[in-house]
């Protein structure tokens, strides 16, 4: 692109900026390093381009730092990923260093960090679905290619377990070449290494690359590390035309570094004080997910963030979901109660689910067996309100059966610990459970659809019997 | 502050976000267009200050330097109206997405250039005026036909007059002249227009006319005007997409303009896809021939969103100046207004509520103003209209926020959208407490003149119904439905009913995603009849207990799916079965 140069002395320093004299033919978004005597170098890159005065987001710590003595050079580049098939298996830092002790990866091409929207005519629609293995998301909320559907966890809900698990189980149903792109965005060394040992122990760190960006690394990186995990996962999708699941954790640590910035530029903030410009920003990842015409693969996103104070109306679940395809959210209440993993179906909604199951992908009934289930559910958690209005002697028999229908559903069918369950197994889970509900209740089922289910249910009841 | 460095070539002398400053642009004009950089990125003039402009770019800045060169276009951003529109997709400024994608691929890339119509395509003229005859503005010279068989209109542009000298009829391209006037003038098929200026009409007609949207809950209790606006406010998630998209489908209107402002590339690529294959009821043609898509997806450019809307509203009136009635969908003006505060924080203006600019709600009213019903411009005399349903998102689902504020301040009807009601899969999830529309009465009016006498009446008492439903289920929550007069009972019985069946409809039921009002009145009327028939039999003695509802509930579920062909014959039916349900007293 551009020819390197250099200076020597930044005006001033603050937080992660620098702010550079007279750099000239500055670019935005052009890469910068810098370099102080005994000191390592430090990498950033221009967000602001001004005749007068450059601005520079640096990347590492910028601890020490002393504006006049160091040495800035532009290199004439825009930051960059380096991506290939040969990073399966690889563990880097958010700035893409090896974190395996293994040389870093020479890579098959390299492609602009910063990404470009998909052009939506060249879009299709998501069509097909992702088992995970976990019946509240495969029969309930369906994950389906190129969507983006994040999980919303709380302080101390197993959020990071839960994303383990599916990362172990996950597959494509027809057993099309499946890959997994994790990146951990500021969690801690135990999360990491919990999630490493179980990945290194499944086997499915052969079919993942890892970007690890932990608490202890540097702030601006964050910005960064999804954004390399993405562009990783585009490579690997549209040129080797696998399905790629993409999981970032955890979303709440990025837009805090995000903030930290704003902060650091004196900007207007907006609510809470992360900057008004943060939706566009989350965008910006969150729309890097998608099915691309007459390509084989896919880029999914699992996105997960934490709710600080468990609150869904902080800006930043409320920001990922006006963005994302839905949501699958955790309850604290079944955490206590020891139900793994502790999906609440009510607020969980995935979007696209309808273009995702049904005849030829999972079973034509899929949609009324889980519009039945939601209903049965949701009536049941009505009558657990009531027991708080009225006490449990109050409720009348009909609200007494659905509250145990709705307790049978969390420990029958939410609750399944690590076990792996295919779609049959958990719309054979449903059914069981409808099998105790009086015909009339269940009014979203036809007849015809009954009578098939009837050779089934008769031959569990003669077991049972 | 220095003075500025006198530069006689204009230069970029800073570049953040979607800003840029050039300096050499002492005689720029306000909105003037120019073209910045290396790759010629389409920018808009928005400041000038002796020698130096500021500028909001249109396409992406990442990579765009210092000292490269600016070049000035005189004309503000324009688009290009004439045949050719329906059916394509375009960009924020107008630039036809499938042909970027021949030019920069999957992704799209600054620095691709094509103009909206596209050049070599051939259309059919056949001339309305003769030689000689004498052609103001808004005059249709002829007509072509257009896709799926759309007549369109070929319009003398709104600053042209004279007196025809030359026609050139038959198959031409967009850019060989049709006509040509006696002073040499050539008038086009096409013919460009400034966006964010609203194109002239002759008069604004009252809104009087209703515009059906297929939908029951908004047809029947909160019914807009043709030439009306409507805010669609709702948290996320709570259902604003799939009634832009159901309205699109459904809705009485020979254009529809779909905005996709802010948003998702899913649900554009989804659009597109389903829209091309699915028939249009009244027409019987896809949905795709009647749409025009404008889309600018959340992760592109943010200029190019704040114009998104103007272009929009600039081809609806294009369209209504043909005597169309033309509808937009702007999902969401929520980020039509965050594009507005991204630059104008960066262009460190005063910020108003919320970081928002202080000119929020004035852009936001001018921009409602745009749509209406209107006599339009030229002969021959004719009608037209352009109909306004906007999405907004506020931030937490909160309504008290300024963008929602300011678009209900000039909207004529609310839909607010509750996530309760979606969570219970409640959908519509419109909150018909809160909502309301002030096109009600002369809707009404018109719907019993030309649907059924009963409209007016059957819609108040279905009101008056939910208005004690919500009571009755507070008293409910503290005391337990059983505590409940039998009546009472009932009457919370019967609502649910009409919860699900009349205000209810699944967008995903390929039978029940269309209601004709005369669908949307059997369906009210005979669940407000289950409710006579239910008062006279406990008056007779019955106790609720006895009242076998499920049956009924499930005859009027059945009748809400009913294929069209079957529906009147199954509505008489009901109706029978449900006067004599307990005419014999309790069964
Ligand atoms: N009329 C309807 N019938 C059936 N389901 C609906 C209906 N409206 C909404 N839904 C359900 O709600 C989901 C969310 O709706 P939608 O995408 O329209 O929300 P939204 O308000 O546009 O959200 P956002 O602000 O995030 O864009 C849909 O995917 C669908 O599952
Ligand atoms: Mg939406």
């Amino acid at each position: 692109m551009r020819v390197a140069r250099s200076y020597r002395g930044a005006r001033a320093a603050a937080g992660p900026l620098v702010y550079v004299g007279n750099a000239q033919r500055a670019a935005l978004g052009e890469w910068v390093t810098l370099r102080a005597e005994g000191q390592p170098e430090l990498r950033g890159q221009i967000i602001e381009a001004g005749r007068d005065v450059s601005v520079v987001q640096v990347l590492e710590d910028t601890l020490g730092l002393e504006p006049a003595a160091i040495e800035i050079s532009l290199t004439g580049e825009l930051a960059n990923a380096i991506v290939g098939k040969d990073l399966l298996g690889r563990a880097l830092s958010g700035a893409q260093d090896p974190r395996d002790g293994q040389p870093r990866p020479i890579g098959e091409a390299i492609r602009p960090l910063w990404g470009a929207p998909i052009n939506p005519t060249q879009r299709l629609p998501p069509s097909d679905f992702i088992e995970t293995g976990i019946s509240a998301i495969d029969g309930m909320n369906t994950l389906v290619r190129g969507q983006k559907l994040p999980v919303f966890s709380g302080p101390g809900l197993p959020a990071l377990e839960l994303a383990a698990t599916i990362v172990e189980n996950a597959r494509a149903p027809r057993g099309e070449p499946f890959a997994v792109v994790f990146c951990a965005i500021g969690i801690t060394e135990r999360e990491t290494r919990t999630f490493l040992d179980r990945f290194t122990a499944s086997g499915a760190l052969e079919r993942s690359v890892l970007y690890l960006n932990q608490a202890q690394d540097p702030t601006i990186e964050r910005l960064l590390a999804p954004r390399a995990a993405l562009a990783c996962a585009e490579h690997l999708a549209f040129v080797h035309g696998l399905h790629v699941l993409v999981v970032l954790a955890d979303i709440t640590n990025y837009c805090e570094a995000l903030r930290e910035v704003a902060a650091a530029r004196e900007e207007v903030p907006g609510r809470r004080g992360y900057p008004g410009y943060m939706y566009t920003d989350l965008a910006s990842l969150f729309e890097r997910a998608g099915v691309v015409k007459n390509k084989p693969g896919s880029v999914t996103q699992l996105p997960i963030l934490t709710m600080p104070d468990d609150d869904i109306t902080h800006p930043i679940p409320d920001l990922t979901g006006y963005i994302t395809e839905g949501q699958v959210v955790l309850s604290r209440e079944l955490h206590r109660r020891g139900i793994f993993p502790p999906v609440d179906v009510l607020p969980s909604l995935s979007r696209l689910m309808n273009a995702g199951i049904g005849k030829g992908r999972t079973v034509p009934e899929h949609r009324k067996w889980a519009d039945q289930l939601y209903a049965i559910y949701s009536r049941g958690r009505e009558a657990r309100m009531m027991v708080a209005i009225v006490g449990e002697a109050g409720l009348s028999p009909t609200d007494r059966r659905a509250l145990e229908l709705a307790e049978l559903f969390e420990k029958e069918l939410v609750n399944q610990g690590t076990q792996r369950r295919t779609i049959g197994e958990t719309l054979e889970a449903g059914w069981r459970l409808m099998d105790m509900v009086p015909r009339e209740d269940l009014i979203k089922l036809s007849d015809e659809l009954l009578a098939s289910r009837r050779p089934q249910r008769d031959a569990a009841q003669r077991k049972e019997a | 502050m220095s003075p500025p460095i006198e530069r006689s070539t204009p230069k970029l002398t800073r570049v953040v976000g979607a800003l840029a400053e050039a300096t050499g642009m002492r005689d720029a004009k306000l909105n003037e267009l120019v073209r910045i950089g290396e790759l010629g990125l389409l920018a808009e003039v928005l400041r000038v200050t002796g020698d130096r402009a500021t500028l909001q770019v249109f396409e992406e800045t990442m990579g765009v330097a210092l000292e490269e060169p600016v070049a000035r276009a005189g004309a503000p951003l324009s688009v290009e109206l004439g045949p050719g529109l329906l059916g394509s997709v375009v960009d924020g400024i107008g630039r036809p997405l499938s042909a970027l994608a021949a030019i920069t691929g999957d992704f799209i890339l600054p620095g691709a250039n094509a103009p909206t119509i596209e050049r070599a395509r051939e259309f059919v003229f056949t001339s309305k005026v003769a030689v000689g005859a004498k052609v103001g503005p808004g005059d249709v010279l002829g007509t072509v036909p257009d896709r799926g068989g759309f007549e369109h209109r070929i319009l003398v542009p709104p600053d042209r007059s004279g007196l025809i000298g030359k026609l050139f009829e038959g198959t031409r391209t967009i850019e060989a002249p049709i006509a040509e006037l006696t002073d040499g003038t050539p008038l086009f098929m096409s013919h460009r227009w400034p966006v964010r200026r609203p194109r002239p009409i002759r008069a604004r007609l009252d809104a009087s006319r209703p515009f059906l949207t297929g939908q029951r809950i908004f047809d029947f209790l909160f019914p807009i005007a043709e030439g009306g606006t409507v805010a669609v406010p709702g948290g996320f998630g709570t259902g604003k997409t799939v009634i832009e998209q159901s309205l699109a489908k459904y809705a009485e209107a020979d254009v529809v303009i779909y905005i996709g402002c802010g948003e998702r590339g899913n649900e554009m690529a989804e659009v597109l896809h389903e829209f091309a294959r699915l028939k249009d009821p009244r027409h019987c043609k896809p949905v795709l021939d009647r749409t025009v898509l404008v889309v600018n997806t959340s992760n592109m450019p943010v200029a190019a969103r704040e114009s998104s809307v103007y272009l929009g509203l600039t081809i609806a009136e294009y369209f209504r100046d043909q005597g169309y009635r033309a509808a937009v969908m702007a999902d969401s003006l929520s980020r039509w207004a965050e594009a507005l505060r991204e630059i104008g924080s960066r262009l460190q203006e005063m910020p108003g509520e919320e970081g928002y600019p202080t000119y929020l709600a004035s852009r936001a009213a001018r921009l409602h103003e745009r749509a209406g019903r209107v006599t339009c411009l030229g002969a021959p005399n004719r009608e037209g209209s352009v109909t306004l349903i906007s999405a907004v998102s506020p931030p937490g689902g909160d309504f008290s926020e300024p963008v929602t504020q300011s678009c209900l301040r000039v909207a004529g009807a609310l839909w607010a959208l509750d996530p309760e009601l979606a969570h219970q899969r409640q959908f519509p999830a419109v909150d018909w407490h809160t909502s309301y529309s002030l096109y009600a009465d002369a809707m009404g009016k018109a719907l019993d003149a030309s649907c059924d006498p009963g409209w007016t009446k059957a819609r108040a008492a279905i009101i008056e119904l939910l208005q004690r439903d919500g009571e009755l289920r507070e008293v409910a929550s503290v005391v337990g439905p059983e505590a409940l007069e039998d009546k009472d009972r009932l009457l919370l019985q019967v609502a649910a009913i009409a919860r699900e069946i009349v205000l209810g409809q699944s967008a995903f039921d390929p039978t029940d995603a269309y209601s004709t009002p005369a669908k949307t009145f059997r369906l009210a009327r005979a669940v407000l009849q289950l409710f006579d028939a239910g008062k006279a039999a406990l008056e007779k003695g019955a106790t609720f207990a006895e009242l076998e509802l499920s049956q009924a509930r499930r005859a009027l579920a059945m009748l809400r799916d009913a294929p069209e062909a079957d529906f009147e014959a199954r509505a008489a039916e009901v109706a029978t079965r449900i006067t004599t349900l307990w005419r014999g007293g309790p069964s």
